[in-house]
């Protein structure tokens, strides 16, 4: 009697608990699944499916939309898509390590400034993304295009040809991504130059550490894990921009996002840009499982949340 | 520092077992002179400080927050640069030497251990840093941290230790460079009070060991008289007193010092008739040694010094009062009493004596050797 009514209590609550946990746990699940999950599985899905007459992914399923990202088309090998991927990764690699250059010592700057000029000063940094990215690289073509100041300057450095412009080049579309990204940098390093333990940087000269060593071995690597962070936040989306590339680039710097872009606009191959969507993100959770083990390695184990 | 010799630590142990403890080394001393040292335009953290550290000596600096006890600490450790003043360690002027030139570490009152390295690498830092061999460090390491019983430890990170071992990775880092001097910031503050006490002691022994010149700072004036062979307190960036623990405590220079060390019963000196001195408790007579004929400054009494009981040894001061209140502390018995209207504090020890209640009359004795004149 005692017993079935504890099993029947208790069944109660059980019931009761699957009930909360499914009325918490449903609109997330679904949302994941309808914006998420099921685009994956299209993307894919098209990935390996062949690009009909006008453009559009036909059965039957093949890997023919691979070999072409890979460079094979109807006339052979042609190196295109694989000077795209080069060139996206070295943007990528490049434009990050400026962004990184410019990015600590600005971090550092600010959080020596007064207190009450921090937030300013951090503002100042921000404000520039809170306008249209397109805008502001419209800004950049103006800027740099043929016959205005710095492009003469250029010019009469010798750095680039008679009338050529510094838009539109490679050189452009790196500092574009810099220009865009620093803040995305500056914001993490910052946070963690904020919470910087002192004592530790005095402990470090207090045994024996020279100044420039002092920072090696108790500034940066309290310092990485903000590093780490920033560094996420810039390559990924650079290594995938499309607007920077393809408006201060000319069409001449071609991106990965530019390819994928071009293979959906222009209705060509969406089995192409299918592929190049899945290599992208493949690279991406690459560099995110690399910068998580740097970070566990160098970072004393302490995670780098993004 | 040639192969031959062996780190201080096993030096010192093996030293101590032979001939109690004699110095193993030669201990440095440390003079300070006209030091100042200001933050901004008007803060003043140091306003004058002449001092000398002998080798070997245990030495706190004492005093509340605020007193420079702490900027003095760094300016010997050379995170601080004087405004003015001159430094010596041993014969040297390190004045301008920066920390990292200066055989001098710190046990900081964080700990300050390095939270991406192993305890084996926090260990090694030092010696690394001077640029002493792989075999040598690991040997001077593994002393070491036999040294302070933490060997099993070595492998783990910083944050795997309890505040206990972190103190004394703390201590171990700095020790197993063998410095000149040994700079400790209030280095047990973060500890609970029976691992504290036991540190105290621990540490103490250890500077014994090591012959090794300790400059410890505190708030803590218990934590001070148990470790130190000298005391300096501190008060608004001047030194107000050097002594042993002895002389601080039963003879501070001034009032602050007086009331710095815990003592309460402290009584404005308002005249003097020859060997007699006139408070608001009454007339109370002095040893001839504390009498001078200005009626100036405070008059001490120790509340341990007081005795209470109808019969007075011959020669005391007698004094009536009031039990206001009554704190038993086991060993001990403290009575707040009123004197003339006066709050006087008398600690008994507990002997088993019959206690008296609140609301009694008492006569309480005073001992004309056991009362200080103190300057204002």
């Amino acid at each position: 009697m005692v017993e079935s009514s504890l099993t029947a209590s208790r069944r109660r609550a059980v019931v009761g608990e699957t009930r909360h946990l499914l009325f918490s746990v449903t609109p997330g699940a679904a949302w994941i699944t309808v914006f998420l999950v099921l685009p994956s599985l299209y993307l894919m899905a098209v990935a390996f499916m062949t690009n009909g007459p006008y453009g559009l992914p036909e059965m039957p399923l093949s890997l023919d939309a691979f070999r072409q990202l890979a460079g094979f088309g109807f006339l052979g090998w042609s190196p295109g898509n694989a000077y795209t991927l080069l060139r996206s990764l070295w943007q990528t690699f490049v434009s990050t390590a400026l962004v990184v250059i410019v990015a600590y010592p600005l971090a550092y700057y600010i959080t020596t400034c007064r207190e009450k000029w921090r937030p300013l000063m951090l503002l100042a940094v921000v404000v520039p993304s809170w306008t249209n990215q397109v805008i502001r690289t419209f800004g950049w073509m103006n800027l740099l295009a043929p016959g205005t100041p710095l492009s003469d300057l250029a010019e009469s450095l010798g750095l680039i040809g008679p009338h050529m412009g510094l838009y539109p080049s490679d050189f452009a579309v790196t500092l574009g991504l810099v220009y865009n990204f620093l803040p995305f940098m500056v914001l993490p390093l910052y946070a963690a130059f904020e919470k910087l333990d002192v004592a530790q940087v005095q402990a470090a000269q207090d045994l024996y550490a020279s100044p420039v060593r002092a920072f090696w071995h108790a500034v940066f690597p309290q310092t990485l894990p903000g590093l780490l962070a920033g560094t996420v936040l810039v390559a990924i989306p650079a290594f995938g921009m499309y607007v920077i590339p393809e408006l201060l680039g000319g069409g001449k710097s071609m991106m990965l996002g530019n390819l994928v872009a071009r293979q959906f606009s222009g209705g060509s191959n969406w089995p192409l840009g299918a592929a190049g969507a899945i290599l992208m993100l493949l690279a991406t959770f690459v560099g995110l499982y690399a910068m998580r083990r740097i970070g566990r390695r160098l970072g004393g184990g302490e995670e780098v949340v993004i | 520092m040639s192969d031959s010799t062996p780190a201080v630590t096993r030096e010192a142990a093996e030293t101590a077992d032979a001939d109690g403890g004699a110095p193993p080394r030669e201990a440095s001393s440390i003079r300070l002179e006209g030091l100042h040292k200001r933050f901004g335009r008007d803060t003043v953290a140091l306003d004058g400080v002449d001092l000398t550290i002998e080798a070997g000596e245990f030495f706190t600096l004492l005093g509340p927050s605020g007193c420079g006890k702490t900027t003095l600490l760094r300016i010997l450790a050379g995170l601080e640069e004087p405004n003015d003043g001159r430094l010596l360690i041993g014969d040297r002027d390190v004045t301008d030497t920066p920390p990292h030139r200066r055989s001098v570490n710190t046990v900081f009152q964080s700990y300050a251990l390095f939270p991406h390295l192993s305890v084996r690498d926090n260990l090694a830092f030092g010696l690394r840093m001077r640029g002493e061999s792989a075999a040598e460090r690991e040997r001077k390491v593994a002393e070491v941290a036999e040294f302070i019983q933490l060997g099993s430890l070595v492998e783990r990170r910083v944050d795997q230790l309890s505040g206990g071992q972190k103190q004394r990775i703390a201590l171990a880092r700095a020790l197993v460079c063998e410095p000149d001097v040994l700079l400790l910031d209030e280095p047990l503050s973060a500890l609970d009070a029976g691992l504290r006490s036991q540190l105290q002691v621990e540490l103490q022994r250890l500077q014994k060991r090591l012959g090794m010149t300790f400059v410890f700072v505190t708030h803590d004036q218990d934590e001070a008289m148990v470790m130190s062979d000298r005391i300096a307190v501190l008060d608004g960036g001047v030194i107000q007193q050097v002594g042993t623990p002895g002389e601080v405590y039963e003879h501070p220079a001034n009032a602050f010092v007086a009331r710095f060390m815990g003592h309460d019963n402290l009584f404005a000196i308002s005249a003097v008739d020859g060997d007699r001195v006139e408070t608001r408790l009454g007339w109370l007579r002095l040893d001839p040694a504390e009498q001078r004929a200005e009626p100036d400054g405070w008059l001490l009494i120790r509340p341990e010094t007081l005795v209470l009981g109808d019969t007075l040894p011959a020669g005391y001061n007698r004094l009536e009062g009031t039990v206001e209140e009554r704190l038993y502390r086991g060993s001990r018995i403290e009575y707040r009493l009123a004197v003339n209207g006066q709050p006087l504090m008398v600690v008994a020890s507990n002997l088993g004596q019959r206690m008296h209640a609140v609301g009694d009359r008492v006569v309480i004795g005073v001992c004309p050797e056991d009362l200080v004149r103190v300057a204002a």
